[in-house]
């Protein structure tokens, strides 16, 4: 890895930089969200309507049918939390009262809504309506508690999405589900937009998502490949920018999967790596699974921490939140009610244990992954519950063994690069000294 | 009789408060041990660890080459020590003169502060004779710094010479404070070639009629000793400093490797290793082979670790070595909850305010960094057989007996294992990676010259 530079050069550009170097569909993704958020700045202006949503089991396809533009909240954390703005938010959250364990995106986000911007600075307008499709997250209907009191004239719309308690889903589970959806969501978002949904219009945008979708799967199982050409966890967050967010089912989503594969498909061709913030990574010594968001208060050095040690990930339960499309699931334009029904039902949040732990043993096995790595988020406790349990699990099924480390979404006080950094070198010594069988027998010393 | 010249390996641990240094010999035998407070210059903290290593490493093979003499194996009995004491009395002294330099510059224009200082260090000076006269009991530990020995001692004697108003007891031991870091970062030249020779003369002086009979012969070894210097072949980092030691990548080590290697050197047995250090608790789990098949440590917090107790004897005004003698002759163990370091802190002077015992709270405080040590293990898979303690925490005796009774509570009998040297376990592992390392060297070297061999043959 020539390419790579010194730790201290690094570090001065994360100091003066915010994003990380870019492969070219990286640019576009930036493109394309910062579009949203300028198109979102006008929103009212233009007379458009706002709904805040979820990336679980979001409805973009049946909100862009309406011509209603979604707002994600754990988006504008995420991005705020890059930005290197969400310290100051959460500490305008906690002045509010909020607790110093509560998540820290709905502090991020609570403390953001008091400014009344989004995270590029852009205007950000304020809700016509909250929907909440509830997939497993409890704090998502607590946040949105939150913010009907910040925001008293948002109309509000909940889908009751059921828990995968048992690891399927029941043809009772989805029939509940496109009910609420008939019933329920339909209606209140014609009476708030004037408009009666279009179903043609509604199953052309699933249509494109379902193209989408295919070259999304594609691109995330190129991990399959030695080397791998991407990075499925960090590089990963932003292959998944644009389904997971305003542009599932639109043309410039469709168009920038397209793009992003002909990219991918150029690196396996050349048999390259991914490029991470210390360039190009061709030379990889680890390939790893890993459980659990990122970081996004230190995303560059925490991704640095891997691509100095030659480790890509090559794939990533992370990618997963918004969309389980890697075991077949794609949106049916035939059925659109029941698809997404379906695709709620499917979201990797409203999982059980077991099928969480079943998913990463198979990513470990499928795609020849030396191990694994599980980042806890503290503050995440819907989703850090458990998490012990099941590495030890997939180290029993898969005989690799499993990292574990500890820091925040967006907090930045609970990211300690020093602590994370000795676990991830330590850890991946450990491989490498197990995959070298330990250089030698131990010599034996008295003690 | 001659020395064989020989290569030796280096592991150096630059931990967050210990710095420690072992070399070992091509057979992985422990030659030398060094140690000394981690300081904000970690390069020195290195160099001198290392360097007392070497020394340690001299006397040991020195040792052997008089027990291996037929004439004076009978007398290496108590010339080793003797040399040893007599080396450390002389570095001792030294620092003595460096810490009496910088008390005299500190102590500015005031007389009585000065007449005060130089009485004390006076004093300090004959205790100083005293300690190293090899009489019974009058020795000082070894594993004591001159930083805790030399600062018990003055705030002792300090307390004698303040005079309420006219001369604060504060006003003299601040003094010591500032003078310390002074003598602590003066580098430490005192090899063992400049100055084997005039400790070994000292020594056989006072070894009277015998001295002279064997005196030809003794310093015949030292030269010998002498004419073939050891080696430094490789050395491997380890420790929170690591990044920080003059070594490439290649050379550093994460010290849960380490310590897992360590342990497994020490107690060939070992499966599960606990190591409490300054900052870290660690709970390792090891193959039959000393690899690292699964580790945990401490989250994002740091309580419960060497450093709490460090804190736990500034608080009660106690040196860290004597906190967990003072625990072991608790009666009635007071239950302390928290394992934070500061509310800890809070929560003792709360139960000393009660007039809850000195030795009862402690006994709670040990067993409040146990249960936490105890939390790590169980995440990290559990307490197999055996089970080795490592690490600073590992000397006091409070702790381990904490450790024993929550062990056998939880997991049943374990063996467990504890070296007098563990403090030492990490670097010992750094210097067992820097023998593999070399031997891997040599055996790709052999390789690559058998490889030439047979292309020269195919020719």
């Amino acid at each position: 890895m020539s390419e790579q530079r010194s730790r201290s050069e690094a570090k001065t550009d994360a100091a003066t930089e915010v994003e990380v170097p870019k492969e070219p569909s990286m640019l576009l993704q930036k493109e394309l969200i910062s579009g949203h958020f300028d198109k979102l700045a006008e929103a009212h202006e233009r007379g458009q309507k706002v709904v805040y949503t979820f990336v679980p089991g979001n409805l973009t396809e049946l909100l862009l049918a309406f011509d209603v533009l979604p707002v994600l909240p754990e988006i504008n954390a995420l991005q705020a939390g890059m930005r290197k703005k969400s310290g100051a938010y959460i500490t305008e959250a906690e002045k509010l009262g909020h607790s110093e364990d509560v998540c820290s995106y709905v502090k991020c986000d609570i403390g953001m809504a008091r400014t009344g911007l989004g995270p590029t600075g852009k205007k950000m307008p304020p809700p016509d309506m909250l929907l909440l499709s509830y997939t497993g997250c409890f704090t998502f209907m607590k946040w949105f508690e939150l913010l009907k009191q910040e925001f008293p004239n948002a109309e509000v719309a909940m889908l009751h999405v059921p828990y995968q308690g048992d690891g399927i889903v029941t043809a009772e589970m989805r029939d509940y589900v496109v009910k609420q959806l008939r019933t329920e969501i339909v209606p209140k978002l014609e009476k708030l937009t004037g408009k009666k949904l279009d179903e043609d219009k509604l199953k052309g945008l699933l249509e494109r998502s379902a193209r989408a979708e295919e070259d999304l799967v594609w691109v995330l199982e190129s991990g399959k490949h030695h080397p791998s050409p991407i990075d499925g966890y960090f590089g990963g967050v932003f292959y998944i920018g644009p389904i997971f967010t305003a542009f599932r089912g639109t043309e410039e989503g469709e168009h920038y999967y397209k793009v992003l594969r002909e990219e991918v498909a150029g690196r396996i061709a050349r048999k390259e790596g991914p490029i991470t913030p210390l360039g190009p990574l061709n030379d990889q010594r680890y390939r790893i699974v890993v459980e659990g968001p990122p970081n996004w208060t230190s995303f560059r050095e925490f991704w640095e921490m891997f691509a100095v040690e030659g480790a890509v990930c090559v794939a990533s339960t992370y990618t997963k939140v918004g969309g389980l499309y890697d075991f077949g699931f794609r949106h049916d334009p035939t059925r659109p009610f029941e698809t997404l029904s379906d695709y709620c039902l499917g979201c990797y949040t409203n999982l059980n244990l077991p099928s969480r732990t079943g998913m990463i043993a198979k990513y470990v096995k499928d795609y020849q992954a030396d191990g694994f790595i599980v980042h806890s988020v503290k503050s995440c406790n819907s989703f850090s519950a458990g998490q012990l349990l099941m590495l030890r699990e997939i180290e029993k099924r898969t005989g690799v063994p499993g990292g574990f480390i500890e820091s925040d979404l967006v907090d930045p006080r609970y990211f300690s690069a020093a602590n994370v950094k000795n676990r991830l070198e330590s850890y991946f010594q450990m491989i490498e000294q197990r995959r070298r069988g330990g250089v030698g027998a131990a010599s034996e010393v008295s003690p | 009789m001659s020395v064989e010249a020989f290569e030796c390996f280096v592991g150096i641990d630059l931990g967050s408060t210990t710095t420690k240094a072992v070399v070992i010999d091509a057979a992985g035998t422990i030659l030398g041990r060094g140690i000394t407070n981690s300081r904000s210059n970690y390069d020195l903290a290195c160099e001198i660890a290392r360097s007392e290593a070497f020394v340690d490493a001299q006397m040991s093979r020195l040792r052997s080459a008089l027990e291996a003499d037929p004439v004076l194996a009978a007398h290496a009995k108590v010339l080793g020590p003797s040399l040893e004491r007599s080396f450390r009395h002389r570095q001792h002294l030294r620092q003595l003169a460096t810490l009496r330099r910088s008390c005299l510059g500190l102590s500015g224009e005031t007389e009585a502060l000065r007449a005060a200082l130089t009485a004390i260090l006076d004093e300090m000076q004959v205790l100083a004779e005293r300690m190293f006269s090899g009489l019974a009991g009058a020795d000082a530990k070894k594993s004591e710094f001159f930083r805790d020995i030399a600062g018990a001692q003055f705030q002792k004697l300090a307390e004698g010479k303040a005079e309420p108003k006219k001369l604060p007891y504060e006003d003299i031991v601040g003094v010591f404070d500032k003078a310390i870091l002074k003598v602590e970062n003066e580098p430490d030249d005192l090899t063992f070639e400049g100055n084997a020779r005039e400790a070994l003369d000292r020594t056989l002086d006072r070894y009277g009629k015998q001295g002279v009979e064997i005196r030809a012969q003794a310093l015949a070894a030292l030269d010998d000793l002498l004419a073939h210097p050891p080696v430094t072949r490789c050395s491997v980092g380890t420790g929170y400093g690591r990044a920080r030691l003059p070594f490439p990548k290649a050379q550093i080590r994460s010290e849960i490797l380490c310590h897992g290697l360590g342990a497994h050197a020490m107690f060939p047995g070992t499966r599960t290793v606990l190591d409490i250090g300054g900052q870290d608790t660690k709970a390792i789990q090891v193959d039959g082979d000393g690899i690292v098949t699964g580790f945990q440590m401490n989250d994002r917090c740091a309580a419960g670790c060497g450093r709490y107790l460090g804190y736990i004897a500034d608080e009660m005004n106690l040196g860290l070595h004597e906190l967990g003698p003072l625990a072991e002759l608790s009666t009635r163990r007071v239950r302390i909850s928290s394992t934070c370091t500061v509310f800890a802190g809070a929560e003792l002077r709360d139960r000393l305010a009660l007039g809850e015992k000195r030795e009862d709270i402690l006994a709670g405080l040990h067993r409040a960094i146990i249960l936490r040590a105890m939390s790590i293990l169980a995440r990290s898979g559990g307490v197999m057989d055996e089970f080795t303690f490592t690490g600073g925490v590992a000397n006091n005796p409070a702790a381990v007996r904490a450790l024993r009774d929550l062990i056998a509570e939880n997991y049943g009998e374990r063996r467990l294992n504890i070296s007098p040297s563990s403090i030492f376990t990490g670097a010992l592992g750094a210097a067992l990676f820097a023998l593999r390392d070399a031997q891997t060297a040599d055996a790709a070297a052999g390789e690559a010259a058998g490889a030439d061999t047979f292309q020269e043959a195919q020719a």
